[in-house]
């Protein structure tokens, strides 16, 4: 998308830039903790356990989608299609609801969905060789558009009891059954990035794919794992969505493809591929969750919530140009 | 020269163009009447007149996700302006949707410029700006119909020579644009600067310069569409044209503009606009539920996608066809 050439090196094996990549995550952390107590000030209902805890509902969602976009961005590919596969999933259980679906029946088909979609973006981008911004905005549509077909101005609802654990449930306290998984999967994306040969490989990848496949990465195979990874989580995404409200409409979810990604690069991965950590995505998570629901708890509406993210990513990722620009000229 | 044309990819579209009216004629023969025509084109030139925008800003490798937006403001704005200062004359109202809208643009071109963010950043970041400001400007209420002007409402269906003036900029613009990319070193430099931006270096072409002028440029017409946008539907709010960016990607990318820059052409953008508006027009009239619109326009950007890859391989990057079949 750029012309910004991806560095040889990897970052990671650059110390000057490891150090600032941890400065990243160091400003990101010092800004959700500065929204944090300023939301404490603006409001006596924020440090309320329970609000606090509502609150996480704002991003977990959003989040489990975000890992492995952190994961397919920074393999230099991108899937602007995870909302619409969230619709096109939740359709699919509400579909499976009409005909008497039990809740384990409905998990598998929101998987099964989730997946099938991934390997179709997967085969249009490798297979087939096409660049991922353009198939994905593609399937978009074509998933959407699907759950339109299926649904046109009506909504699926009536799921069963046992279902809306996955949206509304508490595992512990005040910790959300979505607040654990949000967590755990924090925790393995983590690992399978940062710890593993695949993360290894993605990291390889983003800075120069044909690097990668000549030190013997399949290459393809692992773009292909990483689109069906981001199908999966939407698909997990969907099944926490539709239980959290309880019914589908075609609309489900609309615009959290742009969410996901600003969620992403607000985290420090470089929208070009080749550097990027999940710790970075969690605080970014954490930053957006908190000026949703700091705003919120002042009145003010979401959509001015949009200008402050909106600033917020532009400028985290201006201010430490501008700054390394006027330290070389002076 | 007639087999070049014959295979072209604009070709092959105008060919898939009069096979869907075809199509569509069978089951609605009304369809196809010049004034029902006419009609559709009217429909069509807001989505024109952003795609050429966002054909030349994709061929020097950008992209613009912030015109929808940029659209929604200008609009909200305008419609502020005629509801505080009814009095005030059409060709004003226009000068201040360009205006803004041409600052907005810049505002991305300058970013991706000066401050080298990668651009589907820039205009992410700025798309969110935007539409949070209408909020700011009109406290999420609408300006509906009865509180703007007539004249203010009256200017995108004036008639002239028999088509709407929203039409004729819709045409106007085409012309402009097809004389932009062919006959001038500012065409050349985007298609130079997307095809090989190394190469547009060494030939002194400034690249961050010329992406400048692109963003500034699909901010121009996204204002003035703006004001069209408003004025002809005569409402404006938070929403507009919500989601509307991706539908002029759409049409650039059906209409062979490549995503990796460098490759595309004015009739090719203008026939993926109308393939589009012809979708989304015929619809409704074959008894075809408008809900099909989003997967058919999907189905159609995907196949598009896998023709183009074609067209690239074989053809590779040639910006100087005229000179390499004379040498």
């Amino acid at each position: 998308m750029s012309i910004a050439s991806n560095h040889s090196i990897p970052d990671r094996l650059q110390s000057p830039l490891q150090r600032r990549l941890k400065s990243w995550e160091m400003l990101l952390l010092l800004v959700a903790i500065a929204i944090f107590i300023a939301n404490s000030f603006a409001s006596p209902y924020f440090l309320d356990a329970w609000n606090l805890s509502d609150a996480t509902f704002n991003f977990t969602e959003k989040a489990m989608i975000a890992f492995a976009m952190a994961l397919l961005i920074i393999s230099g590919e991108i899937d602007l299609s995870v909302a619409s596969i969230i619709a096109l999933a939740s359709t699919a259980m509400g579909a499976a609801v009409q005909i008497g679906a039990d809740t384990p029946t409905l998990i598998i088909v929101g998987l099964a969905v989730g997946l099938a979609a991934g390997a179709f973006n997967g085969f249009l981008v490798t297979g087939l060789g096409l660049p991922s911004i353009v198939v994905t905005i593609g399937t978009m549509s074509l998933f959407r558009g699907i759950a339109y077909i299926v649904l046109g101005d009506q909504a699926y609802r009536g799921y069963p009891a046992s279902f809306a654990y996955f949206g509304q449930g508490y595992v512990y306290w005040v910790f959300s059954f979505e607040l654990v998984l949000f967590a755990m999967l924090a925790i393995l994306y983590g690992i399978l990035l940062h710890k593993t040969n695949f993360g290894r490989a993605v990291f390889a990848i983003g800075n120069n794919a044909t690097g990668a496949l000549f030190s013997g990465i399949r290459v393809n195979r692992v773009k292909f794992s990483l689109f069906l990874l981001t199908g999966l989580m939407s698909g997990v995404a969907a099944i926490c969505l539709t239980s959290r409200l309880g019914s589908t409409r075609p609309s489900i979810a609309l615009g959290w493809e742009l969410e996901v990604v600003t969620m992403v690069v607000l985290g420090g991965v470089n929208i070009l591929g080749g550097s990027g950590s999940i710790p970075g995505v969690v605080i970014a998570a954490f930053v957006m969750g908190l000026v949703t629901f700091g705003l919120g708890l002042l009145n003010v509406p979401g959509i001015v919530m949009s200008i402050v993210i909106g600033l917020l990513l532009i400028s985290v990722i201006a201010l430490p140009r501008l700054w390394a620009k006027m330290r070389r000229k002076s | 020269m007639l087999k070049r044309l014959a295979t072209s990819r604009e070709a092959l579209l105008l060919g898939a163009i009069l096979v869907l009216l075809a199509l569509i004629s069978t089951r609605f023969p009304a369809f196809i009447t010049p004034s029902n025509l006419v009609g559709v084109f009217n429909d069509t030139s807001p989505l024109i007149l952003l795609a050429l925008g966002q054909m030349i800003v994709i061929l020097t490798k950008c992209i613009d996700l912030s015109v929808a937006a940029n659209l929604a403001l200008t609009g909200m704005v305008v419609a502020l302006v005629n509801v505080a200062a009814p009095g005030v004359p059409v060709a004003v109202i226009l000068l201040v949707a360009i205006t803004l809208g041409t600052i907005m643009g810049m505002f991305n071109g300058l970013l991706v410029w000066k401050v080298q963010i990668p651009p589907i950043v820039v205009t992410l970041g700025t798309m969110t700006i935007y539409r949070g400001i209408i909020f700011l400007l009109s406290d999420g209420k609408w300006v509906n119909a009865h509180e703007m002007s007539p004249a203010f409402k009256a200017f995108p269906r004036m008639e002239l020579l028999g088509l709407p003036m929203l039409s004729w900029f819709g045409i106007l613009a085409v012309i402009l644009f097809y004389f932009i990319m062919t006959r001038t070193t500012l065409g050349r430099a985007f298609y130079a600067v997307g095809g090989n931006p190394h190469a547009a270096v060494y030939a002194g072409i400034n690249v961050g310069y010329t992406q400048f002028w692109a963003y500034t440029i699909s901010g121009a017409l996204s204002g003035l569409a703006g004001y069209l946008w408003v004025s002809r539907y005569a409402v404006a709010y938070v929403d507009l044209a919500g989601g509307f960016e991706l539908e002029v990607v759409a049409a650039c990318v059906i209409g062979g503009v490549s995503i990796a820059g460098g490759l595309g052409t004015v009739a090719g953008t203008l026939l993926g606009a109308l393939f589009l508006g012809i979708v989304k027009n015929a619809l409704p009239v074959i008894n075809i539920s408008p809900f099909w619109q989003l997967a058919i326009s999907g189905a159609a950007i995907i196949i598009a996608v896998v023709f183009n890859a074609r067209a690239n391989r074989t053809k590779g990057r040639v910006i100087l066809k005229s000179a390499e079949q004379t040498a």
